[in-house]
């Protein structure tokens, strides 16, 4: 993964001395709140619902040992012991104290860590796929670009005060499993007619009140033009995006009223510009330089079947469970990706405790893992590891409390924070979630569901990501009481559709009891292999509407 | 803080803080004998008469008010000036960057109204020159707040050398010493 | 019947007004107020904010039952006890 070399160390620890002058400036009443409140967003620092939170990010959710400790050190000493992994791979810390947040800030820049953009109008952390260098139909490591437009984009100038955040995602293959379609800026590596390698662009996706799915604007920009691609973007954006309304400033917006054609014309405009200018190619030795940061690390020459695995996975019936579920095929011979599961039955989702963390790190260590992923679904991948080091590598997950054998079933459910932590949130979704896992907690029926994506938000801005569930729920406020809708057949990998709102809500006794019925109504009308995706494409909302409202 | 730069008009320019040369004058006000600035409204529906004073003439745009709608002008008018009307707006930041990298401005690009000390910084970047601050912003102040991040990733219109302008001057050095 | 709130400054913990008392913990230590002299209380909490103490007072609604404050909505219910879901944390763990 990349190193920070000088200039990148002293950029992250500038900016913690920068915060602590802001700091100091608004605890001697120099700033007021209104004058502080954009600089401390600018360094991920938000006043919620009981508490100062800190929005640490994690660049294309890849963390190595050494950062992984650290955030677990940080958690435990100025938190309360746990943070909450977030839809777009960043770490939040709900507990902090303004005043030992400069403190944070230098102890993370130590370990070549930041809080920077991870809130504000300007561009968020650049996400990836968390299969990156083990997927075998990846076309590059889609890091790199990452890296490349991370560098790019912090701290830039013209883009700091943009209309709204603003939030790109790139992947290198043709499997989605970073919900693409939903960024603002949407980029997939791939390879021309001719084998020449180069990115198709896609812009304007965003949930939140008004969903859409990002259209192309770029059917295929060359490798060494993408940056000036990007930028032209995001100067049609900062000109002629909308700031007159909050829920109308997004690119998505934009898109849809100037239409993708002429959104199209005004980036080429500016693209010509850009490339003319030269000054946004990068030159292919530090396109090298960050590509080596990304090269897999040496794998051991394996035969594709461990009997060790093998052998374990007779052994153990438990074992055997979650390697059906949480491991995944790499594409190198003996390897695998092993999935962490942070939604244990009846916990928070994506929740992680501090000695969770040590002990991720631990791990690490003991198995000699260089990195560790952090996925949108809010749990996380070691990406290279070896099929007979699986079993032991489950008992120490196991000890941590974090080898739930549920990734991607009914219990693997996105939330956001909701009214439990969140200042703008109008229902709670923790709870949701946690009663929903325990209904269908049975190992058994779990497996016989199959693959089952819920996803919840405790309010309209749709951090729980769901549009994107195959059972979305949003939770709103009904005359100061929680009240909750259900949306049925969004996805967010490559076949990405928008879920729709089956119906009138339910308190939150009444959505449990919906969420099951919805279930059982699949279970009666699905044709064999279907997923409840494929059954609720096959016959519509129909049979759900009918279950749930007609008497 | 943030500025709202009233009747004190109290310019920042190179490190220092001195009197404000230009006055802003309103549509329909007399035109004094001096530097002036104008809307643009005023300045394309007089043009003629604006540019055939002798005093150097400057316009304010608006924050909805590209530099476009003064192109064919520019090289007649000695400073434009971008009113930021309330700080969140970053359209200013474009405007002054396509003045400089597209317009080939080289008159002064002054910035005022509504924006944060700590915005400074990035408007020196992209091209601004000078700003109207209010009457208790030192100029140690903004020096210090100006200079706290050493280094910048991206290119801009100031043609500052870049960190990867420093990264491949540190490989010839190392490659010169072997 | 309104109660005043705010965040400490520097901590960032949820604190509720109490006239004389100032700012207190607890949403049981508060003072209730009729509209009106929410509206006064405001205007001293703004001073409070001036002095850099707290950050974004404001009021809301609750009733009295048996001698207990009680908010009106479920936001505030949760604000003065802390996470539903980690009892474990927050003022209901103190």
């Amino acid at each position: 993964m990349y190193r920070y070399d000088e200039f990148d160390a002293r950029l992250v620890r500038e900016r913690a001395e920068q915060f602590r002058t802001q700091v100091m400036r608004r605890l001697n009443g120099e700033l007021s709140e209104d004058e502080f409140k954009p600089l401390r967003l600018q360094n991920g620092l938000y006043l919620q619902l009981h508490s100062y939170m800190l929005r640490i990010a994690v660049p294309y959710g890849t963390l190595s040992a050494i950062q992984m400790r650290k955030l677990g050190s940080i958690s435990r000493r100025f938190s309360k012991g746990y943070g909450h992994f977030t839809t777009r791979t960043n770490l939040q810390l709900h507990w902090v104290r303004l005043i030992d947040v400069p403190d944070i800030l230098h102890e993370l820049a130590e370990v070549e860590m930041h809080c920077m953009q991870t809130s504000g109008n300007n561009v968020r952390n650049v996400t990836a796929d968390p299969f990156a260098g083990a997927a075998a139909d990846e076309i590059e490591d889609p890091r790199i670009l990452c890296e490349i437009i991370r560098q790019w984009s912090t701290l830039h100038p013209e883009f700091s005060f943009l209309p709204r955040k603003f939030k790109i995602c790139v992947i290198a293959s043709e499997h989605d499993r970073a919900a693409l379609l939903s960024h603002d800026i949407a980029i997939q590596a791939i390879r021309n007619a001719g084998g020449e390698a180069g990115y198709r662009v896609c812009v304007g996706g965003g949930l939140g009140r008004t969903p859409y799915l990002a259209l192309e604007v770029g059917s295929f920009v060359p490798k060494p033009h993408i940056l000036a691609f990007i930028e032209a973007i995001l100067r049609v954006y900062n000109e002629a995006g909308r700031r007159d309304n909050l829920w109308k400033a997004r690119v998505k917006i934009l898109v849809h009223q100037l239409g993708i054609d002429e959104i199209r014309r005004r980036v080429e405009v500016e693209f010509a510009e850009l490339k003319q200018s030269g000054m946004l190619e990068l030159p292919p030795a530090e396109i090298e330089r960050i590509a080596e940061y990304f090269a897999p690390p040496a794998f051991d020459e394996l035969s594709g079947d461990s009997p060790e695995f093998e052998s374990a996975k007779r052994q153990s019936r438990p074992f055997a469970a979650w390697a059906k579920t949480n491991v995944h095929d790499h594409k190198t011979p003996g390897y695998a990706l092993a999935t962490i599961s942070l939604k244990p039955i009846g916990l928070t989702p994506g929740d992680c405790s501090s000695e969770q963390m040590e002990g991720l790190a631990d791990i690490m260590e003991s198995f000699r893992f260089a990195e560790i992923r952090v996925t949108h679904e809010q749990n996380m991948v070691f990406p290279h590891v070896r099929q007979k080091d699986l079993f032991h590598l489950w008992q120490r997950l196991d000890a941590l409390g974090l080898a739930t054998a549920n990734h991607g079933l009914v219990t693997d459910i996105i939330a956001c924070p909701g009214l439990d932590y969140c200042d703008l949130a109008n229902a709670r979704s923790i709870p949701i979630a946690q009663e929903i896992a325990r209904r269908f907690a049975d190992p058994g029926l779990q497996a016989d569901l199959g693959e089952l994506k819920i996803k919840i938000s405790g309010c309209i801005n749709a951090c729980g990501h769901h549009h994107l569930g195959h059972i979305g729920i949003l939770g709103v406020d009904r005359k100061g009481v929680e009240n909750y809708q259900i949306l049925l057949g969004g996805s967010g990998a490559e076949d990405a559709t928008l879920a729709e709102i089956l119906g009138p809500g339910f308190d939150n006794e009444g959505i449990i009891g919906a969420v099951e019925n919805v279930i059982e109504t699949f279970r009666q009308k699905r044709a064999p292999g279907e997923r409840f995706l494929d059954t609720y494409r096959r016959i519509g909302a129909a049979p759900f509407k009918e279950r749930l409202y007609a008497h | 803080m943030l500025t709202d730069s009233g009747s004190k008009q109290r310019v920042f320019r190179k490190g220092h803080i001195g009197a404000d040369d230009f006055l802003f004058v309103a549509d329909d006000a007399p035109l004094a004998d001096r530097p002036v600035i104008v809307t643009v409204t005023r300045f394309l529906a007089e043009k003629d008469r604006l540019l055939s004073r002798p005093a150097p003439l400057g316009v304010r745009l608006e924050p909805a008010e590209s530099p476009e709608l003064l192109r064919s002008d520019l090289p007649k008018l000695k400073l434009i000036e971008l009113h930021v009307g309330y700080f969140k707006d970053g359209r200013a930041f474009s405007w002054a960057r396509i003045l400089r990298t597209r317009l080939r401005f080289t008159g002064e690009i002054r910035v005022t109204g509504h924006f944060l000390l700590d915005q400074i910084a990035f408007f020196l970047r992209v091209g601004v020159d000078s700003f109207t601050l209010p009457g208790n912003w030192s100029e140690t102040e903004v020096e210090k707040a100006t200079g706290l991040i050493s280094n910048v990733y991206q290119p801009s219109a100031d043609h500052r050398p870049t960190i990867l302008d420093l990264r491949r001057r540190a490989t010839v050095t190392a490659t010169a010493a072997e | 019947m309104k109660v005043i709130t705010a965040n400490k400054l520097t901590f960032g913990e949820v604190v509720y007004w109490a006239q004389s008392r100032g700012w207190q913990d607890s949403l049981q230590q508060a003072q209730v107020l009729n509209d009106a002299d929410a509206e006064d209380a405001l205007k001293l909490a703004a001073g409070s904010v001036q002095r850099c103490e707290v950050v974004a007072p404001y009021a809301f609604p609750v009733r009295v039952e048996h001698g207990r404050i009680i908010p009106v909505s479920a936001r505030e219910q949760i604000r003065a006890r802390g996470p539903s879901v980690r009892p474990d944390v927050g003022k209901q763990a103190a």
